[in-house]
């Protein structure tokens, strides 16, 4: 596989698990707003995964559609960061999960958004206007609950520290991303790491709550299909009916 | 929820519209969310639109039993109504 294929279908990967573990909150959130926005970014990122997957199986060239990517392959072929496919939790953490992501998400598709393949560019565009809601809202909110009631405060500040560990992957550079660097098609991820980390900073000061320490140890692996326990119960809920009805559709 | 998340009224102004339009209700505890939950709410987000939220409280409304006293008036005066005038055929949707 190219390394564009490969750097390509993470990003869709990214957007399609992030988006099942927020449709779980469908029904479940702590208030009718909180439950429709919830879904509404999870429809978002859905759109954006479809994008990305559909280039990703093309620059493939095997003959794969979306839907067989998303569908049909198996925890070990996904190439998410572990930070997506972390469980709901509590609505801390889950809002947390989503800053991290979100902030990441911001400055990377700005970036991209300049990339040398005019597909990249037309992808993150249509991205772009949709993140730039996603950034500023998970960031309203945690300054809400950071500065909020005691309780609020702790339970964020938990989940900060609960889900800092992950932070690290999203700024780790392997091959494909260097060759995608390389000709011009991808920033450098220590570049979105610098604006993310002022970003984040920035957030959890207004919110009173602690940034971990940026040199702390980090845990990776999703790129490269090494994942935690959670995805493998994800996927097996998301690929129930491909796995079971081979080819249904409607 | 409700002593914390005080109750909004929404008015959208649609990409095409003129005005803004009472579009339905949600509860929010401040003017910023409130805002932010009409877009997710009410609009999923359509580029150009704009947004009020006005909280319930400050709305001053007409009690049912004055229907008559503010409206019949208008009503039963056929005059008032301009319906009889001819107009040129130019001028379209009046």
């Amino acid at each position: 596989m190219s390394d564009k294929a490969t750097y390509v279908r993470r990003l869709g990967d990214n957007a399609l698990i992030l988006s099942q573990r927020l449709s779980e909150w469908c029904g479940k959130g702590p208030a009718l707003e909180e439950d429709m926005a919830l879904t509404n970014v999870a429809l978002d990122l859905i759109g954006q995964a479809r994008l990305w997957l559909a280039y990703a199986a093309e620059l493939e060239g095997a003959g794969r559609s979306e839907d067989q990517l998303a569908f049909l392959r198996d925890a070990h072929q996904f190439s998410n960061l572990l930070l997506v496919e972390q469980p709901n939790g509590n609505y801390a953490d889950t809002l947390v999960r989503q800053f991290f992501f979100d902030a990441w998400h911001y400055f990377l598709l700005n970036e991209l958004a300049k990339s040398s393949d005019p597909r990249i560019v037309e992808i993150a565009l249509k991205s772009i206007k949709e993140v730039t809601y996603h950034v500023r809202r998970s960031g309203d909110l945690i300054v809400r609950l950071g500065d909020g009631t005691e309780l609020s405060r702790r339970m964020v500040q938990q989940a900060v520290d609960q889900l800092w560990m992950y932070t690290g992957e999203l700024f780790s550079s392997d091959a494909a991303d260097q060759a995608m660097v390389q000709e011009g098609a991808a920033p450098a991820t220590e570049m979105i790491r610098t604006q993310w980390l002022q970003h984040v900073q920035e957030i959890l000061g207004e919110a009173t709550l602690q940034t971990p320490p940026a040199d702390a140890w980090m845990q990776s692996g999703g790129k490269q299909g090494k994942h935690t326990e959670h995805l493998g119960y994800l996927l097996a809920e998301m690929q129930f009916l491909q796995r079971a009805y081979p080819g249904a559709s409607w | 929820m409700s002593k914390e998340w005080p109750l909004w009224e929404v008015f959208i102004r649609s990409q095409h519209g003129l005005a803004h339009k009472h579009v339905g209700s949600l509860h929010a505890p401040d003017g910023e969310m409130a805002i932010n939950n009409a877009r997710d709410v009410y609009t999923r987000r359509n580029e150009g639109v704009g947004i009020w939220v006005v909280r319930a409280a400050d709305i001053v409304s007409s009690s049912p039993g004055d229907k008559g006293a503010l409206f019949e008036p208008a009503n039963n005066k056929v005059y008032r109504h301009p319906t009889f005038f001819p107009m040129p055929e130019e001028v379209k949707n009046l």
